[in-house]
């Protein structure tokens, strides 16, 4: 037995369990507050923040354990400094009445580019916004997102369904304004 | 729109959250359903273009040296010497390491697979990751001469690189990639629209052993070892596929 324990630096301390976790912490804290230097300050509070919990860390998922904390410091700061976008709904009753037509979403979608996809993203709710972050950008499953949110998987589902729901319709309508403003041209 | 009795299973199917049987009942059912199908065939269009949109937002540079100077001094790698203990504590501690030597031996297979878990889904993010634009590969390149050289160096160890382009499934490159805490070599292979990512790392004692095959949020693994290298395979092309190719690289 060697004279020493555990320190944080060393194989499943701080250093090797949480930080590289670093992209995904900032992926998610960035979508959810939009501005790189808010996010950068996220980031590294958040990582204060999980070093101080770090002896309450049980083992397990560590990324989700990491963007959980990452999720709430964002919130706080959003609650803090633009209380605002918190409360922020989708109006579902304009954005989501599009003809259904089969088949031609499907062709409208795999148009859509990235400048677009930025914007239609941009554009939903904090809290659908994250959710599409986590399951599409970071590839969580259910269980991950629900332990990352802290609410029950079935809550995942429906607001995932929701979230794609509005994230469709946005990306139809922004196409749609862009056709017709090249027609105008 | 999904036909309404099966709204809840397309999701789940589509999420890769249904366990093998029902997703082989959903694929039975969309045969025969146009609306699920149709309603399948757009959310995989949006998906599609929303990795290929290249949205990840990685962190900027210095933010990790930012972090690691905030943090206070205990957290940098260094070793916190214990006092000595009298004879007695030692005692104490020797029967602590009896005890937990006991309750390992029944306990220690659940967390073996936890580790193996981990590993796998490490995987599995890497392979996602790896399908974002301008992560596939570090040198891109058909020919396996060029591919197993530029690893040279990069890695403490040669992994075997072969093309299978005769078989249906050519070389596209190769990178260095982290799993299980060690940097791995990912070679990266195409079939049709697909890719399959193959991490190859040596085998060591505390190697993580990976279940044969698995399906982890649809994306699936097959691994095997040869020669003393352990071999992971993963892509979101279907099982069948996948194993055929393991089963040429392995030849």
């Amino acid at each position: 037995m060697r004279d020493e324990i555990r320190a944080p630096g060393q194989a499943g301390g701080f250093e090797e369990v949480v930080l590289p976790h670093l992209d995904a912490a900032y992926n998610l804290a960035r979508w959810l507050v939009r501005k790189p230097q808010d996010a950068e300050d996220i980031v590294q509070e958040a990582y204060l923040r999980a070093f101080k919990f770090f002896g309450g860390y049980q083992g397990g998922d560590a990324r989700s354990w990491v963007l959980k904390i990452v999720r709430n410091t964002s919130y706080s700061f959003l609650e803090k400094n633009r209380p605002v976008e918190l409360a922020e709904e989708f109006d579902e009753k304009i954005h989501t009445d599009v003809v259904e037509q089969p088949g031609a979403e499907t062709a409208l979608l795999q148009s859509a580019d990235s400048r677009m996809l930025r914007e239609a993203l941009d554009e939903l709710p904090v809290n659908f916004r994250e959710v599409i972050v986590l399951r599409e950008l970071e590839g969580m499953s259910y269980k991950e997102i629900a332990e990352v949110k802290g609410v029950p998987m079935g809550t995942v589902m429906s607001s995932l369904a929701r979230a794609r729901t509005q994230l469709r319709a946005q990306l139809i309508r922004l196409r749609t304004k862009e056709e017709q403003g090249g027609l105008r041209k | 729109m999904a036909c309404e009795n099966n709204k809840l299973l397309l999701r789940a199917y589509f999420d890769g959250e249904l366990d093998a049987v029902r997703s082989v009942e959903f694929e039975e059912h969309l045969k025969t359903c146009t609306q699920c199908s149709q309603e399948l065939r757009e959310q995989q269009a949006m998906r599609d273009s929303l990795r290929a949109a290249n949205l990840y937002e990685r962190a900027p540079e210095g933010l990790r040296a930012r972090i690691r100077a905030s943090l206070p001094a205990e957290a940098r790698p260094q070793p916190i010497p214990i006092p000595r203990r009298p004879v007695l504590e030692w005692l104490a501690v020797a029967a602590t390491i009896l005890i937990a030597v006991f309750l390992g031996a029944r306990v220690l297979p659940n967390i073996g697979g936890q580790r193996e878990n981990l590993v796998a889904e490490e995987i599995v993010a890497s392979h996602i990751r790896s399908m974002q634009p301008g992560h596939l590969y570090d040198v891109e390149s058909t020919d396996q001469h060029t591919v197993k050289p530029w690893f040279d160096g990069k890695l403490d160890f040669a992994p075997p690189v072969i093309d299978l382009k005769e078989q249906g499934f050519p070389l596209v490159g190769g990178r260095l990639d982290y799993v299980d805490h060690r940097n791995v070599a990912a070679l990266v292979y195409q079939r049709r629209k697909h890719f399959i990512n193959v991490f190859v790392w040596p085998e060591e004692s505390k190697t993580a052993k990976l279940p044969d095959v698995q399906t982890i949020q649809g994306y699936n693994l097959v691994s095997w070892s040869h020669d003393g290298m352990h071999f992971c395979a993963a892509s979101d092309l279907n099982i069948a596929e996948v194993r055929q190719f393991a089963g040429l690289l392995e030849q």
